[in-house]
């Protein structure tokens, strides 16, 4: 049976959290079928004992210069080197994490083989009757949960959210390690990286912050973000925002929370004049206790939060942090 | 110059979640009587950006081509694109066309736009907001063996190639690709623009051309889905909200301070 094929990603030389995620995907759904985990990159040549112990049954090298770092931002390369081990291996379903990397490549390697696929998915399951793969996925900006059932007529691609599946990654485990050659099948570029900018910030970042205060277009304007910002440090937090005081251009993209924005998890998250929209709530399902301070009762933010006062801001967000600062 | 730009009709995706409604039955979302279906927003951002293609090659012939597959499509949403700048409107309309998988739709599109075509640029939207894929786009890059460029929030053309800055995880990307080349918009493209009077006016008098599955040569086996949706369902949040209240706003905010402290949240 030719099981289960994982797409890896690594981190400065280690399996990333999201394979570990997809190894545990695929041990829950298929707990008896074979695992195997391909890794992506120019020089692998570290990996034979590193990669060696994960717990699955064969790890695959795939290595070439386009093969770093998505093919810089191209993905064409990845695409390819897939493809031609999917052909080779014939997998029954493959795994890719719904990262940057496996948005861009994962639906790209299912329409290339002909396959099914499927985005986005937060559980996946067998169906006892059918045998076929059903998977679980949010729609309608969070609104909604689906579950879709493969065919089963051809191989199958499942794009996984990450942080959907605890990773299960123990070592100790000893992989077949072996290389597949890629030469042949990367063509020539149509694409190219130009230039990459990116603006770290200082402090906490959003995605590993243990609090973080957002807020939304009950702001008003750019400047109440500074009394976030105060807050936020006093609780060694970061600030975040809705998608709407982003599109106003109150805050950067970069601080969105959201379906399209970051995924947090914090232990605490505090909203301000965000009405709790489900592609808003999308991005922060995982987060333990949310707070709300929204002037609307009715707002839908009330129906996730732990904690909310209705009142205007303006007056309770100054009580609030002075009163933190003083406990 | 010739631009596509595919756009998708949904439900408002701003339906307020209280009056979000299931048919669990039907495994359909049912829209609130009286609220119109929406062009997809992300497909107005990449309206937008052919708009600024055309404004920034000005003294070139740029002509901008809108195409649809669905059905029950209302005519005053569709115009939108139209009444923004668009010089064409092209929908598939089959009732068969309702519920479409990835991989039927990739089908049904790139066979319009392969009717339509040749284009030098095919644009979409990072994603349609009902089933919140993303997938349809890359389907059609690999369908139309083009190179692809997602998440766009800027795009600028040369002669044979296009700059595009791809929003990454804090920063961006700047990326060229040769022509004719595959670009996904996202809403860091800024505001689509709204229709003026002299274009809606316009808009009014154009008529949307349609194109039939026998046009295209589809078949209804080529529409069979490969993923089959068994069951749509709203999750629970299942959340109990303590509210704090005090003598007035500032009260109530010392308070809830208190208690998060009470809590050990803080
Ligand atoms: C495909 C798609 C993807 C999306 N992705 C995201 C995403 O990733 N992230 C995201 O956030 N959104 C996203 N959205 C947008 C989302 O649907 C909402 O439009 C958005 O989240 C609304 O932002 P908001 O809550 O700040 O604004 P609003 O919905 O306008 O809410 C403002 C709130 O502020 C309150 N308020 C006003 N004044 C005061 C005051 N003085 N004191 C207290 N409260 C006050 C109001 O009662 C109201 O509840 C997406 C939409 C689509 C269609
Ligand atoms: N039925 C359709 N007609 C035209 N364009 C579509 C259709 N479905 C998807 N698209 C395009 O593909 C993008 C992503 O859609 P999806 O993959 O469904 O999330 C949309 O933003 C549109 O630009």
């Amino acid at each position: 049976m030719p099981g289960i094929l994982i797409v890896g990603e690594l981190n400065d030389g280690a399996p990333s959290p999201v394979t570990g995620q997809l190894i545990a995907a695929a041990r829950k759904a298929y707990p008896d079928v074979t695992v195997a985990v391909a890794f992506l990159g120019d020089d692998l040549s570290f990996g034979d004992a590193a990669l060696g112990a994960l717990p699955v049954d064969d790890v695959y090298l795939l290595e070439h210069p386009r093969l770093a770092d998505g093919d810089a931002g191209v993905f064409d390369a990845p695409v390819a080197a897939l493809a031609a081990l999917c052909r080779e291996i014939d997998p029954e379903t493959v795994l890719i994490g719904r990262t940057d990397f496996g948005a861009a490549v994962g639906p790209r390697l299912a329409f290339r083989l002909g396959a099914a696929v499927a985005q986005d998915c937060v559980d996946l399951a067998v169906n006892p009757e059918t045998g076929r793969l059903a998977v679980t996925r949010p729609v309608y900006g969070g609104g909604a949960m689906a579950v879709f059932e493969f065919g089963g007529a051809s191989t199958q691609v499942v794009l996984v959210r990450p942080g959907a599946f605890e990773s299960s990654v123990t070592d100790g485990g000893s992989a077949r390690v072996q290389k597949f050659d890629t030469e042949s099948v990367i063509s020539e570029p149509r694409a190219r990286l130009v230039d990459s900018v990116s603006e770290p910030r200082a402090g906490v970042r959003l995605e590993d912050a243990e609090v973080v205060v957002s807020g939304g277009r009950g702001l008003g304007g750019p400047e109440p973000f500074q009394q976030l910002e105060e807050l936020a440090s006093l609780l060694s937090g970061a600030v975040g925002a809705s998608r709407a005081a982003c599109d106003a251009g109150w805050m950067d993209h970069s601080f969105q929370v959201g379906l399209t924005g970051k995924s947090i998890s914090p232990r605490l998250y505090i909203t301000v004049g965000i009405s709790g929209a489900s592609q808003h709530m999308a991005g922060c399902s995982s987060a333990r206790n949310i707070v709300a301070i929204n002037k609307d009762g009715e707002a839908n933010i009330f129906k996730e939060a732990r904690y909310g006062v209705v009142g205007d801001w303006q007056k309770i967000l100054p009580a609030f942090i002075a009163t933190v600062r003083d406990l | 110059m010739r631009i596509a730009v595919c756009v998708k009709q949904v439900p408002d995706p701003e339906t307020p979640p209280s009056q979000f409604k299931i048919d669990e039955a039907a495994l359909a979302v049912v829209s609130p009587p009286g609220v119109p279906p929406v062009v997809n927003g992300f497909d107005l951002n990449a309206v937008e950006a052919a708009l600024r293609v055309r404004e920034t090659l000005a003294g070139q012939e740029v002509e901008i081509t809108v195409l649809s597959v669905g059905t029950g499509f209302v005519m005053d949403v569709m115009k939108r694109p139209l009444s923004m700048g668009a010089d064409r409107l092209v929908l598939v309309d089959d009732p068969s066309l309702a519920a479409l998988d990835a991989v039927a739709t990739v089908k049904v599109l790139a066979a319009a736009i392969r009717h339509t075509g040749p284009f030098d640029i095919v644009m979409c939207g990072r994603q349609a907001s009902d089933w919140d894929q993303a997938t349809v786009p890359l389907g059609l890059a690999e369908a139309l063996d083009l190179p692809c460029v997602t998440l766009a929030r800027s795009v600028q053309v040369q002669d044979s190639s296009v700059t595009v800055e791809r929003v990454i995880v804090d920063g961006h990307q700047v990326i060229e690709a040769q022509l004719p080349a595959l670009i996904t918009f996202s809403n860091e493209l800024g505001e689509p623009r709204y229709p003026n009077l002299r274009g809606i006016m316009a808009a009014s008098r154009k008529t949307p051309e349609t194109l039939t599955l026998e046009d295209l040569e589809i078949t209804a086996s080529d529409l069979e889905p490969a993923l089959k949706l068994t069951r749509l369902f709203v999750p629970e949040s299942g959340q109990e909200c303590e509210f704090i209240e005090g003598e007035d706003d500032a009260d109530a905010g010392r308070r809830l301070a208190v208690r998060l402290r009470e809590a050990k949240l803080i």
